[in-house]
């Protein structure tokens, strides 16, 4: 990575006794659309909230362009941000909200009206400037708020939660509306969601948080691949956890056994013999076939079926019960309870989970 | 349920209420109508008095000015209590909410009785700046507008604190951050963003202690001591020293047609609905 945009170094943040954030290292790289990822209570948004100047860590700094902002107030650090309920000021129309960031900065008014009009049609929402936000439909006040974030050219904008409060279709419209704006106009974003979807199908990167520690960084598929631990292979996307005890090692390929079933993994974690651990299998990557086709027997409990695929759960003499997805265009068998099959899969399809 | 029914239980829940209003507030204010078109002799005759008495006319501006600068004297101090308990919750909200509500116990009489305690002659203000050497001759706090002022806005304060406090905690944080975020300073924050959202409040809470005090009579009676003469005092006056039911009518009709006066105006400004009723 080059010269980060964005630092933060071992920042701290205590509530009592509680960690919001512990002990949280991260560089965002400038032009990056970086997802903060985590459940409620995860330190997410106090990370944010930490960056856009609205607490104060405890411990820890933040650097912008390796200039220390870790005491600045939030109006000092020069960041776009987008609230989870949009916070349009309702005493101002569409042109007042986005011109608000200029005119406190003491912007000519021409240089305002311009801008707010550019900015305005950015988001399709040119028509709309002498409207009060409650005229607004939600996705529109979403759009007009990101409008006002972007209208005074941040250095980064911060956005949490945006589109939480939208109806699924028209969260996923204005996913792909994000994504191409963060693309045109270079800006960082640092985004905070809880919804697994949003963050793989917008970010360059993805930061996993729980209990205020960051889990795991690193690109959508990258995460979604190889989660290092238990807590990020469920929360991105489902998996199937298996307890297997390691039985040897030849070259990258680590042999692990369960009870009745036998994994062969693909690392270069250094784990000993003998060693307790999990791997993780993503339901899609696991294949249903007649009995005996697949190295694997087991009885199907129970179907569901969602359109495109469906779910499939199987039960297994020793490993219990195990997730499976399939395409539902695809020949081969029909699954219905009690129909006894066959599963298998690719080598590469196992992950191993760090030990706990 | 028939829509027959539905009207008829309806009426039958205002009923109690309207009957209430009716026979001991509607018919009285109407016999005081009436009293003031044919006391002493049917016809104008008060309303034309009282329109040429100067003395009339000095205690309806005395009235409309002490209201206002009672009403502009609690908007003052109550929206920065409004403000901050609202805006810094900690464990003292409850705390703080009651000290706002716990005058309405005590009656207002006690509560201007109190203030001539403090204020008078030898009263605990004047003692203690006489025992500090601050003063010699004790000052005069009260028995003059400035008595009642004082124990005006100290009366009527929790009215302009509830409604604009219920109006500020309905204000999300969120707008306050957003500014800030988008380059505000704290002041331009506030000034901007926050004030414009607490106009409803502020309005309705000055609509109801202005309207409140033309009409106020036990605090500018007692702190006033005869010399600070508000219409509703001067009305008590014509009634029950000079027996001059006709003239004391007409005064209540004029200042109750002033107050609806006050109420017409206001309307064209402010949403009365809203700000008297939703109060958000």
């Amino acid at each position: 990575m080059s010269t980060p945009i964005l630092s933060i170094r071992q920042g701290i943040k205590r509530y009592g006794s509680v960690h919001a954030l512990d002990d949280v290292t991260l560089d965002v790289a400038d032009g990056e659309f970086l997802t903060l990822l985590g459940p409620s209570g995860s330190g997410k948004t106090t990370l944010l909230s930490a960056i856009a100047g609205f607490i104060r860590l405890d411990e820890g700094s933040i650097s912008l362009r390796s200039k220390d902002i870790t005491k600045q107030p939030p109006e000092a650090r020069d960041f776009g941000m987008v609230f989870q309920g949009y916070a349009l000021f309702p005493t101002m129309t569409v042109a007042e909200n986005v011109a608000f960031p200029l005119k406190v900065r003491k912007k000519p008014a021409k240089e305002i009206a311009d801008r707010v009009a550019e900015c305005l049609d950015l988001v399709q929402m040119g028509d709309f400037a002498d409207r009060l936000p409650i005229q607004l439909s939600g996705g529109q006040q979403q759009r007009v708020a990101l409008a006002r974030a972007l209208s005074f050219h941040p250095q980064v904008l911060l956005l949490d939660e945006p589109l939480s409060a939208l109806d699924k279709k028209l969260r996923a419209d204005l996913q792909w509306e994000l994504k191409a704006l963060h693309d045109r106009l270079g800006v960082t974003f640092i985004y905070v969601t809880h919804d697994q979807e949003e963050a793989l199908s917008m970010s360059d990167r993805i930061v996993i948080l729980k209990d205020g520690k960051i889990q795991q960084e690193g690109a959508p598929g990258d995460l979604y691949n190889k989660p290092r631990n238990a807590f990020v292979a469920d929360f991105l996307g489902k998996s199937n956890f298996i307890d297997v005890t390691v039985t040897g090692r030849e070259g990258d390929v680590l042999s692990c056994a369960a009870d009745g079933a036998k994994f062969e993994v693909e690392t270069d974690a250094p784990l000993e013999v003998g060693t307790k651990t999990k791997v993780a299998l993503r339901p899609e990557r696991l294949r249903l076939a007649e009995p005996g086709e697949e190295f694997l027997s087991a009885k199907v409990k129970q179907v569901s079926y969602l359109g495109e695929r469906c779910q499939v759960i199987v039960t297994h003499d020793s490993l219990g019960e195990l997730l499976l997805s399939c395409a539902t265009w695809k020949t081969g068998i029909t699954p219905k309870p009690d129909l006894p099959v066959s599963i298998g899969w690719d080598k590469d399809a196992c992950v191993l989970l760090a030990p706990e | 349920m028939g829509r027959l029914n539905e009207k008829v239980s309806y009426w039958m829940l205002v009923a109690p209420a309207l009957t209430i209003m009716i026979v001991f507030y509607i018919l009285p204010v109407l016999g005081i109508w009436e009293i003031a078109f044919t006391e002493p002799t049917t016809g104008v005759d008060n309303f034309v008095k009282m329109a040429e008495s100067s003395a009339v006319k000095t205690s309806f501006v005395l009235t409309f000015r002490v209201a206002a600068i009672t009403t502009v004297g609690c908007l003052l101090l109550g929206y920065i209590v409004a403000y901050s308990i609202s805006n810094f919750a900690n464990k003292f909200t409850p705390l703080m909410l009651a000290l706002v509500i716990l005058p309405f116990w005590v009656s207002v009489l006690i509560r201007s009785f109190s203030w001539i305690v403090l204020l008078g002659r030898s009263g605990l203000v004047n003692d203690t700046l006489r025992d500090a050497g601050i003063i010699e001759s004790p000052l005069r706090l009260m028995h003059n507008e400035f008595g009642v002022l004082i124990a005006m806005i100290h009366v009527m304060l929790p009215f302009a604190i509830l409604p604009m406090m219920t109006n500020m905690r309905g204000i999300s944080d969120a707008y306050v951050k957003a500014a800030r975020g988008l380059g505000a300073s704290e002041w331009t924050a506030f000034w901007n963003v926050y004030f414009p959202q607490t106009i409803p409040g502020v309005m309705s809470g000055a609509l109801l202690v202005f309207v409140l005090s033309l009409g106020f009579y036990v605090t500018p009676a007692l702190l006033g001591g005869g010399r600070v003469l508000m219409i509703s005092e001067y009305i008590t006056y014509q009634i029950q020293e000079f027996l001059n039911w006709g003239l004391g009518s007409a005064l209540s009709v004029g200042l109750l047609i002033a107050t609806a006066l006050v109420l017409l105006i206001a309307s064209r400004f402010i949403n009365l609905r809203s700000a008297l009723l939703e109060r958000k």
